[in-house]
């Protein structure tokens, strides 16, 4: 076994509040191998955003990892403050947010924001800097990159800026790159292009993608692998395909089949009764058991089960009982 | 089963010039945007139609004109009969829109923060000075909230009550015809689903009539009992969920299918589609959709197409057989 490019052992985030410290992220672990895509899943609060910003170091004040190991291609990062992790921040690691505009310095030109990543974290002239950015727009699939390396972000049409953005992650040659909803802001026809870019790409190059997405059709088509979330927990880890047509933990059975898709033909859609719990009043036990239909005694007390590739954290999970 | 609503011809233009002194420094003309072009369709009482198209296909724009917020530059539109921008009398008019409500996207945006649930549901009904008394809670336990959340305010709730607070208020005027503006896309998977249900018995209970405009395929399949494509302000395709997604006759229909994600789409490696969306001040001749287009031949170019019928549905194409 090769080193994972990413290693999370146990990760924890904390933030302080008046009403006591809430968990956004509470125990997670998962590896991203090279030229691997791991899909993390999850609706909103599950946390998945709050631990791809532990890794890349973006965590907000007061929010801070309080427990748990970050490796990078065999050294631990997360300790690593200020200058040392902004240093490893765009080199080793790309980041490719949901909003493109807002990720954009809009008072600089595409070129000179591509080249000025490069002459950061590479060992190369200007020139040679200038003529790097030409290439990574053609990448990119930007037609007409030589002309428009001087243009402004606003002069992008939402895809292409978004396009300029992948460009931006990917110029510096990390090995990990962490796409936050890259495709929720733009139309269907532009996704297809822009998940089929980062999927060729990352094929290219060998770099391993951490893809955060709520859209199980974007994990479906895009990922290697998966990691649902729920309430800051993983609730289930494993290939995209087995996740997804035998779901393990009955939060995801339930995710899968509240999406149209799944309940085609039928009058009513499949629905998970309540929503997720608020962090300041989490649930003991499972954080899924006040919604969940297979609700055990020790579910609301007992902590969980522990969590490897291809389980799930649950104490009656869907597929064991098939099995035995 | 008749036609509760019956829009014809609809055409908006937006004047988005520049101020009249740049354009004569500028030495440019007036630009004009065309965001909705010459749009007919139907709604039958008691079904839902839906409109998809990506950004820019106008199709919020239509919602916005069938509730009249905006008015439309050519064209009718027609509800119960009463052709909404011409019918004189007033009277007539004002009864016609009072049965017509909206649902928006954003559930936080479309509440009064500093009003309470009750006041927010019942100001329809107050406004026309009815009677409000326990009306709103009433609605609340309606759509699936408890009545003594009636004296809270909406940052008290989850984003999918707020859109049940929304659904609630829609319906405090007793409306036949209920435009939904993408109510779901602020919300998540489990919540959407209950949210579609939700609006599905209110259908049945109450015979509703619904608008839904929508860019989420997967809903349009699950909700709707007629589909009408958009592609920069033209109606392109229009069919039930069936034809339309079993063997959809436009190419653009065709090629936002294609595009979707599928759930079952394990390593799908699909070219994906061509091109983006064309510029709405300076559309392309002919047919909108030519320069992306795999199969356009010169008469796309040149001569825009008509919609016709063709099988179940109706479409604008000139090569759909």
């Amino acid at each position: 076994m090769t080193t994972p490019v990413l290693s999370i052992r146990n990760l924890s985030v904390e933030i302080p509040t008046r009403q006591g410290i809430v968990k956004p992220v509470d125990g997670v672990s998962y590896d991203i191998s090279e030229g691997e895509i791991l899909g993390v899943v999850g609706e909103s609060g599950a946390g998945k955003s709050m631990a791809g910003n532990a890794v890349i170091g973006l965590l907000n004040a007061p929010a801070h990892i309080s427990g748990g190991e970050i490796w990078l291609n065999g050294v631990r990062i997360d300790p690593l403050k200020g200058e040392e992790m902004r240093k490893l921040r765009g080199k080793e690691i790309g980041m490719i947010f949901q909003d493109p505009l807002t990720s954009l310095n809009p008072l600089l030109t595409v070129g000179d924001q591509l080249a000025e990543t490069m002459l950061t974290h590479l060992p190369i002239s200007r020139k040679e800097a200038a003529e790097r950015a030409v290439a990574a727009l053609e990448e990119v699939g930007i037609p007409g990159a030589a002309e428009r390396i001087d243009s402004y972000p606003h002069e992008f049409s939402g895809g292409m800026r978004q396009r300029v953005v992948i460009a931006l992650a990917l110029c510096a040659e990390p090995s990990l790159v962490i796409a936050d909803e890259p495709t929720t802001a733009l139309d269907v026809s532009v996704q297809a292009q822009i998940i089929s870019l980062l999927k060729r790409l990352c094929r290219e190059r060998g770099t391993a993608v951490m893809l955060i997405t709520h859209d199980m059709g974007v994990i479906a088509e895009a990922a290697d692998r998966v990691a649902v979330m729920y309430a800051g927990r993983l609730a289930e880890l494993g290939n995209v395909r087995d996740v997804l047509t035998q779901p393990r933990h009955p939060y995801t059975h339930g995710l899968m089949a509240s999406t149209p898709l799944a309940s085609e033909g039928q009058k009513r859609l499949h629905q998970i009764p309540g929503a997720m719990p608020r962090l300041q009043h989490m649930p003991n036990g499972c954080a899924f058991h006040p919604r969940c239909p297979k609700v055990q005694k020790r579910c609301s007390h007992d902590p969980l089960p522990p969590m490897a590739e291809g389980r799930a954290a649950c104490w009656s999970p869907l597929l064991a009982e098939a099995v035995e | 089963m008749n036609a509760y609503v019956t829009i014809k011809a609809l055409t908006r233009v937006f004047d988005v010039s520049k101020p009249w002194l740049n354009r004569i420094l500028e030495r440019r003309g007036k630009a004009l945007l065309t965001a909705v072009s010459n749009v007919d369709f139907q709604i039958e009482e008691r079904t839902t139609y839906a409109l998809v198209g990506e950004s820019g296909s106008g199709k919020s724009t239509i919602g916005r004109m069938l509730v009249g917020l905006l008015d439309p530059s050519e064209g009718d539109v027609q509800v119960d009969g009463v052709n909404l921008a011409t019918e004189a009398d007033a009277a007539k008019v004002a009864k016609v829109r009072s049965h017509i409500q909206m649902i928006f996207q954003d559930p936080y945006a479309s509440l009064n923060p500093r009003w309470r649930v009750r006041d927010i549901i019942a100001e329809p009904v107050a406004s026309k000075g009815g009677e409000t008394e326990g009306l709103a809670e009433r609605l609340l336990e309606q759509v699936g909230l408890h009545p003594s959340d009636a004296g809270k305010f909406p940052h008290e709730f989850s984003g999918g009550q707020r859109q049940r607070i929304c659904i609630a208020r829609a319906l405090a005027s007793e409306p036949r015809l209920i435009v939904c503006d993408e109510p779901t896309s602020a919300l998540d998977v489990s919540v959407q689903a209950q949210v579609l249900n939700l609006m599905s018995d209110l259908k049945e209970e109450l015979g509703l009539t619904y608008l839904l405009i929508t860019h989420d395929l997967t809903v349009v399949r699950h909700m709707a009992d007629r589909i009408g494509v958009l592609y920069l302000g033209r109606l392109v395709e229009e069919a039930d969920p069936q034809s339309l997604f079993d063997a959809p006759k436009h190419p653009y229909t065709q090629m936002l299918l294609d595009a979707a994600p599928r759930m079952d789409g394990f390593g799908r490696e699909v070219p994906p589609p061509q091109g983006e969306i064309p510029d709405p001040i300076d559309p392309p001749s002919g047919c909108a959709f030519h320069p992306r287009c795999p199969i356009a031949e010169d008469i796309c170019r040149q001569e825009r197409p008509e919609m016709k019928a063709l099988g179940k549905g109706r479409v604008a194409c000139h090569l759909a057989r």
